[in-house]
């Protein structure tokens, strides 16, 4: 690249590369002070591990992971399910009606603050006077993550020509079949995808979860913030950053999958 | 695919959507119109009340009161979304532009960097600005040493701290938008503008800038929209005094206090999001009648 190249502008790389170091540095500086010896958090005196190990021995913790675990697990299998269902009618059925209002209603919750949807579902939740708290979390989750599942497999949906599913309709298959054994593996990884942006949004919820949090179903976001409110911690920078290493990973799969070469 | 399917396909998002969202709202609407339980909670009867407490108190001889505290949170919120999506929009269009002029396996690479901070748990990274803005936090220890000042106050507990804290949560959604439109600007065009004697803040203005313009609205609503409704910064980073919106509803909520004048701020947010989604439609729908 030449000095005179008029598409150049000066001072972008330094611009992007302090970007990039606002992007990680709050990450580095608490994954840094997790192996802090120190019981105070900011005053380094020497390597250790020794939070890790009481993070792990955490019983309240545990309890939270497990929580957030299963109600994450739930969520994903159940909105992944109503969002491949919805996308296949939207993207692949002919002459359905509302197509548009029905595409708006999959997607209301982006469209709304969340802080907006917790209000609402609490509401709902005591006048109904259901007082399962797993339940209560499960269809409240479910619920936000329905459109994370939905936008991947639709935009897998929209890139597969369909003449693979017409060939198989021409040798007789059944619609089943022709889901089973055609749509579904072309369109998996994005399936796979959606999956994972539901699991990663329920794990991550605080909003919602705070607001129908009872005794027993704390989540692990709820209990971290309440972890934080007593004051920073470095067992709480070892806990955050084995949720940081988890999330990377999550997070690199499901971008693998997502960018994996296109059908033919 | 048989027509049935049609039907029953579409049924489970519906039914969850409409029992999960569509119905509790227009329960707090309805609840924003009721009066305040006398233990927590509300009944039902039909009142204007939390709406009046918005702007009004009751004084000491029971007559009401212009009270501008609740206006003060309404705006405050509204000016802080303002500035939050202003600074992505300004950090964006340069990180975007040069990302895009950059090879193809660079370039991925950097995207794939963009977006996964945003993987990490909102939690994790607001507390990570706790570590690094709070007393004895990263900023102060760096000052102390390198000599500068012997000790500050907490850098906590301010607009600013909220604004560092919304800005750095909210960045990547208007980065990959931007990046989107930027990346399909043709370099042709740029050359064109030179030729024609423009230098590059002129080339800037008129030509780079309009054709990023859809990426930059793009990612400002998805910005903006959730800003409205921070709940998490305001109480970590604001230190729970500086109240927004979101964490004035969430307050209302917590142990019972005023559901119905939580919910007629709930009511307001909601009404400020469609304004805003409105005007974007209608913008919008008048490109593509000009088309």
């Amino acid at each position: 690249m030449t000095r005179h190249d008029v598409r150049h502008y000066p001072g972008l790389g330094l611009l992007t590369a302090a970007f990039f170091a606002y992007l990680y540095l709050p990450i580095a500086v608490v994954v840094f002070f997790s192996f802090n010896e120190n019981r105070l958090v900011s005053v380094w005196t020497g390597f250790s591990l020794k939070w890790y190990d009481s993070a792990l021995s955490n019983r309240a913790l545990l309890d939270a992971v497990k929580t957030s675990l299963t109600l994450a697990v739930i969520a994903m299998v159940l909105s992944t399910t109503v969002a491949l269902m919805a996308a296949l009618v939207l993207v692949r059925a002919k002459g359905v009606k509302g197509r548009r209002i029905s595409e708006t209603v999959v997607n209301l919750p982006l469209l709304l603050p969340e802080i907006v949807s917790a209000v609402a579902v609490l509401i709902l939740f005591s006048q109904l006077g259901l007082t399962n708290g797993l339940a209560k979390l499960v269809l409240a989750h479910t619920a936000f993550c329905i459109p994370f599942a939905f936008l991947p497999i639709r935009a897998r949906l929209q890139g597969m020509a369909p003449d693979y599913e017409e060939a198989a309709q021409d040798l007789y298959a059944t619609p089943w079949v022709t889901f089973r054994r055609v749509t579904l593996p072309l369109i998996l990884p994005g399936v796979f995808a959606g999956a994972m942006l539901a699991f990663v949004m329920s794990m991550d919820d605080f909003i919602t979860s705070n607001m129908l949090a009872s005794g027993g179903n704390t989540t692990l976001p709820v209990y971290i913030f309440g972890l934080i409110k007593q004051g920073t911690t470095p067992e709480l920078n070892a806990i955050s950053t084995l949720i940081i290493v988890a999330s990377l990973i999550i997070a690199t799969t499901a971008l693998v999958l997502t960018f994996r070469r296109r059908i033919p | 695919m048989r027509a049935d399917f049609r039907i029953w396909g579409l049924l489970p998002a519906w039914v969850i959507m409409g029992f999960t969202l569509i119905i509790p709202i227009g329960i707090v609407i309805a609840v924003s119109f009721a009066a305040r339980g006398a233990y927590g909670g509300f009944d039902w009867a039909l009142s204007g009340e939390p709406y009046v407490q918005i702007l009004y108190q009751v004084g000491w001889t029971d007559e009401l009161e212009f009270n501008p505290q609740y206006l003060y949170i309404i705006a405050r919120t509204l000016w802080l979304a303002a500035i939050t999506t202003l600074i992505c929009m300004a950090v964006s269009l340069p990180v975007a532009y040069y990302i895009a002029r950059q090879p193809r396996a660079v370039k991925a690479a950097l995207v794939y960097l963009v977006t996964l901070p945003f993987w990490v748990s909102m939690i994790v990274r607001v507390y990570a600005w706790l570590m690094i803005l709070g007393n004895d936090g990263v900023i102060e220890k760096a000052l102390v040493a390198t000599g500068l000042t012997s000790g500050i106050d907490s850098l906590l507990f301010n607009d600013g701290a909220m604004l560092v804290g919304m800005v750095y949560s909210y960045l990547p959604l208007m980065i990959l938008p931007v990046f989107a439109s930027v990346e399909k600007l043709d370099g042709a065009l740029i050359e064109a503008s030179h030729d024609l004697y423009a230098n590059r803040w002129v080339t800037l203005r008129r030509v780079i800038l309009p054709l990023a313009w859809p990426g930059l609205m793009a990612g400002a609503i998805l910005v903006f929209v959730p800003c409205l409704g921070a709940v998490l910064e305001p109480i970590l980073l604001g230190g729970g005094k500086q109240l927004l919106m979101g964490n004035l509803i969430q307050t209302q909520f917590g142990g019972g206090r005023n559901w119905p004048f939580g919910a007629a701020i709930a009511v307001v947010l909601m009404g400020l999001v469609m304004i805003v989604l409105m005007a974007r439609a209608l913008r919008d729908g008048g490109r593509h009648d000009a088309a």
